[in-house]
């Protein structure tokens, strides 16, 4: 198990910011190999790096894996941040696999048809206040613990707190009715690593702009 | 652990029937509950059954899990078939990932605009000879096992050999240059588990038809 892991990616959050966060948060120094024209995709590509010809990739313990759910689930059975048996696990994949969905929403939003945009806004804020924040609270507050999950730090709680920062930088308003959700943000951004990752200087990456979705867009050709 | 799993879906395919399938290969037993009006999911709302309002859910183990991901997991883990260590399991996971790209891609084919339906049709047939069929064939040549992953039945078996059923619905001459693709077809269809669902009366459901989707349009609006 030698060597830091290297990440394969686009310099852009895109799929790969998700294993930034949980390699962050778990204390794990990581390096980055920037993919910066077609060029070097396809280089990737002809090495037989990329099983499915797709990015993200980490070489990570003689590995190069591929897709973003192993590579996230690999990071967090490693570190013990999944649960500490299968019925934990049900519940820590049945809370990711529901912030994934709205991820997604946001993540695909810079891509979306500029006349499709502003509806597109409107459901995820209205997903965001009506699906996913209430039910996320509801969990906390039914427990009443300080974590999602077990009462421990968990990949659910760094998959949570990463997308309240995304929909903050959406519209900071919508949190405001989700008490729990916030304490919840307070006490994980004030873990010594996830402290350090959200300073400015970290591999942390910028929400993407108008000229980054053009760069990617030539070299993915999407 | 009382009781057969419960399963909460429509009458249908679509995100329950790869759970149907690890289900039955397991040679779990479970029972069905068919949403057949759009008052029999508003109901299942209500209760607070359904963690983020959408099915598939899963009773199971005094769990009601959602999403569908999560459910397979916990299924597989329970009955082992997710590998012997965490590095198997990424490889699983890295190639279930593989086959749940593709598999949406068919699976979305029966809601996409008749225009677009061609095309989508062509790039279905070229990923899937072009990305999916060669990445497969290859694991399995390098290692000359009878498995996909630790010379041991596994998920990935399991769901690549559900999806090739797929897509030999769809075109059956897309395996044609797979003969290792065929020979793992071949030899998990003929596990008793996998034998048994594969036959006429088992919970099986068929693939859709026009006549199907005129129904499902007018019981659900879309």
């Amino acid at each position: 198990m030698a060597g830091k892991p290297t990440l394969h990616y686009f310099n852009a959050r895109g799929r790969m910011e998700s294993i930034r966060w949980l390699l962050a948060a778990a204390g794990v120094e990581f390096e980055e190999k920037f993919i910066d024209t077609p060029d070097d995709l396809v280089k990737l590509r002809n090495d037989g790096s990329l099983m499915f010809q797709q990015v993200p990739m980490v070489e990570i313990d003689g590995m190069k894996l591929v897709q973003s759910r192993a590579i996230l689930s690999y990071v967090a059975a490693k570190y013990n941040l999944y649960g500490k048996d299968i019925k934990e696990r049900a519940l820590i994949d049945m809370y990711t696999e529901g912030i994934a969905d709205l991820n997604e929403m946001i993540l695909l939003l810079p891509i979306s048809p500029p006349d499709q945009k502003d509806a597109k806004i409107t459901l995820i804020k209205d997903r965001t206040v009506n699906r996913y924040f209430p039910a996320f609270e509801k969990v906390l507050k039914s427990h009443g613990q300080d974590y999602l999950v077990g009462n421990t730090l968990s990949r659910a709680d760094i998959q949570l707190v990463e997308l309240l920062y995304s929909v903050e930088e959406l519209d900071p308003s919508l949190l405001a009715n989700f008490p729990l959700l916030k304490a919840l943000k307070t006490r994980i951004s004030n873990l010594p690593t996830v402290k350090k990752f959200l300073q400015p200087g970290s591999q942390r990456k910028p929400p993407g702009d108008e000229k980054s979705v053009e760069k990617a867009r030539k070299i993915f050709k999407f």
